[in-house]
């Protein structure tokens, strides 16, 4: 699966949003949720296709519009899903809605997850609390995919509740996905280890040169985990960051995302790491 | 004189009259015209009616962080240079609605776009000018998604070009590869001569507004081929004073920029302790992306009538100066200055080589003029290639890699 600004998309106005309703609404962590959305013209939800790792805006009229990756399976058909942390004014906003309520679509945008190419290798997915968002689809695809030899997911969060997804983690693991949880601070729940979330790497790179990292996290979290994993013996051009920025129109004409001579939205948020890693050791690029 | 009906390619004869014609059909024909005028002591681009209305015998003098207009008796119509607005100010207006939603029985939907403005047509227009609208076309045409009103407002633009006789001393149009002389692009091209203008025609459109002209009664004529030749000397005769760094009657002489390798020299000095230097006298104040006639950035704000059941999304123009441009997480990403002059000159003359495959800045010197404390991005560049790494060594003797195509050394 590949997906491109070409063809259909070229010619498309880019601020057209589609309507959608809330199907339900799944709480996670706490302040974070994962609405599932339907998209209300049945054309538009038949056309619709996205790959793991893309994003949609989506928009409240009179309130403003927030980057969100769908979390679903990118083979569903029916609803998409997005989970969203509140924290400002669209975010605060979606978390005051409930099932019905209207919404509206504009995307996918950006490049996806490179999971369509991952034949016969290790993936080992890292994800600092939230990225695990835009993670999940590409942990669905490659579930039902079952190309590659293995799936390792390496959970970092701050504290015990916030763990994303943690009530999916038996089907996964029935599923074959190895994952692995990490705290920064434990509390009278947690059991398991206490760290950072590249404390877990080592364990997990059995075959480097096999290997495929996709990180999605915080811009430090991502450099620690991509000079560890490099460290260890893993192909640079095997690193595959999610970076996130400021966007108003997600398809390079607004210039708010840039990033060097990139633009997030379009060339990614999904970047190999080879392509950054320059970009990313200078500060305030 | 040649027979003088107007095709792709032919050249005319226009007195001050015949100018006037050009303009009478223009708006005759349904387009809004604007041009160059004298207004709050600077040439600014609005509305024009008539040929007096123009800037005759204005000249500007303008310089890092300083513009005067002088008015000179022998100084033609179009011997003033480029004032703060651009083309820019048209085609990407600083606010415009980009969508609008309405809600009706609790459920909103989005409407189709408003009614368009009637076609513009633009006098005065420079080779920098033409530059800088080929460039956002890539912006905003060339790069997947298509930005419905500036194509809109593109396809119908009318272009009256000048060629220009005289340089600022903030130009170094022929250092960018953008001037003095107009084109491609323009429907009809002038250039000043004794007692008017040669009138070049640059497409059909422009060849059969020109002949509406001489068929409304103007005196259209043809020019002689020495008349042709006299009239492509003017720019040229400029060009060439540009490059060997002179200007006439005393002028200062026009800046000029050296961009050999200039992708990677800027790309390989992102720590040069320029960038500390610079931001010590740069205020932040965003007046530098704003004229400059490429600069794309924008956000968007959500704007409701009173009952709320009306919202425009209105695009505004943004600026890698501003905080607000590289927010994250409630802090900006670039929270100092150095970083956001590296931004803005970076993306300026070496990511936007990546990005569309041309630089940004088409010599058009507006930045250098309207920056308060008089920041020159050409005196910048000269001073991190004096010390930065891979800077190129004297003589000209490009380091490693060749030039872009179309970069000028001078
Ligand atoms: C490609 C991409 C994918 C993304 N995927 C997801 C996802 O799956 N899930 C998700 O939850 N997010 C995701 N995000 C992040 C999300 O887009 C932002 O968090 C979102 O834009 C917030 O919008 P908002 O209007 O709710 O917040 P805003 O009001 O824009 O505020 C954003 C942040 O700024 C702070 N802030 C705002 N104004 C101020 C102020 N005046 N002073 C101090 N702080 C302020 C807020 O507290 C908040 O932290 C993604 C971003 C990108 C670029
Ligand atoms: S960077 Fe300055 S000189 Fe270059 S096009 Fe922009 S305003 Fe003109
Ligand atoms: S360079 Fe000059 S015009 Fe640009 S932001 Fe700084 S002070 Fe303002």
């Amino acid at each position: 699966m590949s997906v491109s600004v070409s063809g259909a998309a070229a010619e498309k106005n880019p601020w057209r949003s589609h309507t959608a309703r809330i199907c339900t609404i799944t709480p996670e962590t706490p302040g974070v949720r994962t609405y599932e959305l339907e998209l209300e013209d049945p054309v538009e939800r038949d056309h619709y296709r996205f790959a793991a790792g893309q994003f949609n805006m989506l928009y409240l009229p009179g309130i403003g519009e927030a980057a969100i990756s769908v979390s679903s399976d990118p083979a569903g058909r029916d609803t998409l899903a997005h989970t969203v942390r509140a924290v400002g004014n669209v975010t605060d906003a979606l978390a005051r809605l409930g099932p019905g309520d209207q919404v509206f679509v504009r995307g996918p945008f950006g490049t996806p997850w490179p999971v369509a190419e991952m034949l016969g290798r290790d993936v080992v997915i890292v994800a600092g609390g939230l990225g695990l968002a835009s993670q999940r689809a590409a942990i669905l695809f490659l579930m039902a995919e079952r190309a590659c030899r293995s799936v390792t997911v390496l959970h970092g969060a701050k504290r015990p509740d916030g763990l994303l997804y943690g009530r999916e983690y038996d089907a996964w693991r029935a599923a074959g996905v190895a994952v692995h949880t990490i705290v920064n601070e434990a509390d009278a729940s947690w059991s398991g280890p206490v760290g950072l979330v590249t404390d877990l790497l080592t364990d997990s790179l059995r075959d480097p040169s096999a290997t495929t990292i996709l990180c999605c996290g915080p811009d430090p979290m991502m450099m620690g985990v991509a000079k560890a994993a490099i460290g260890r013996g893993v192909a640079t051009r095997d690193v595959f960051l999610s970076l996130e920025r400021n966007m108003a129109c997600a398809v390079a004409h607004c210039g708010l995302c840039q990033f060097g001579p990139l633009f997030v939205c379009r060339d990614g948020p999904v970047l190999p790491y080879e392509r950054i890693a320059e970009l990313l050791r200078i500060p305030q690029v | 004189m040649s027979a003088s009906v107007p095709t792709v390619g032919s050249w005319h004869r226009l007195d001050r009259a015949g100018l006037q014609a050009v303009i009478d059909v223009l708006w005759l024909v349904g387009h809004r015209v604007v041009g160059p005028q004298v207004a709050d002591g600077a040439i600014v681009i609005r509305d024009l009616r008539g040929v007096a209305e123009l800037p005759t015998g204005w000249l500007d003098d303008q310089d890092g962080g300083s513009y005067r207009l002088r008015h000179d008796p022998v100084a033609g119509t179009f011997d003033h240079v480029v004032g703060p607005h651009s083309l820019k100010n048209f085609l990407f207006p600083a606010r415009e609605t980009i969508a609008s939603f309405v809600q009706l029985n609790g459920s909103w939907s989005q409407t189709p776009p408003p009614a368009q403005v009637p076609p513009l047509a633009v006098l005065g227009v420079r080779g920098c000018d033409l530059a800088a609208l080929a460039i956002q076309d890539r912006v905003f045409l060339g790069s997947g998604y298509v930005d419905e009103p500036y194509k809109s407002r593109r396809e119908k633009l009318f272009l009256v070009a000048v060629n220009c006789r005289r340089a600022a001393a903030t130009c170094f149009c022929h250092s960018m590869g953008s001037g003095p002389a107009a084109g491609p692009g323009f429907d009809l091209a002038l250039t000043e001569i004794e007692g008017g203008f040669a009138c070049e025609v640059g497409s059909e459109r422009g060849a059969a507004v020109l002949a509406e002209a001489v068929a409304a009664g103007a005196s259209i004529g043809g020019c002689s081929p020495e008349e042709v030749e006299a009239a492509r000397g003017v720019p040229q005769a400029l060009a060439a004073r540009m490059h060997a760094r002179q200007q006439g009657d005393g002028e200062p002489r026009p800046r000029s920029l050296d961009t050999h390798g200039i992708r990677d020299l800027l790309m390989t000095n992102l720590e040069h302790p320029r960038w500390d230097e610079v931001a010590a006298r740069c205020l932040s104040c965003t007046n530098c992306t704003l004229v400059c006639p490429t600069c794309f950035c924008s956000s968007v704000q959500e704007v409701a009538d009173l009952s709320g059941d009306h919202v425009d999304r209105e695009r505004q123009w943004a600026s890698c100066f501003s905080l607000d441009h590289a927010r994250m997480h409630g802090h900006s990403v670039r929270s100092s200055t150095a970083a956001r002059y590296r931004q803005w000159l970076t993306h300026k003359f070496a990511g936007w080589i990546d990005q569309f495959d041309t630089s940004g800045c088409t010599g058009c010197g507006r930045c250098i003029t309207w920056c308060p404390v008089g920041i020159d991005v050409t005196e910048e560049i000269a001073a991190i290639r004096a010390s930065g790494s891979g800077a190129a060594p004297p003589d000209g003797a490009a380091p490693a890699g060749a030039p872009e195509a179309g970069e000028t050394a001078s």
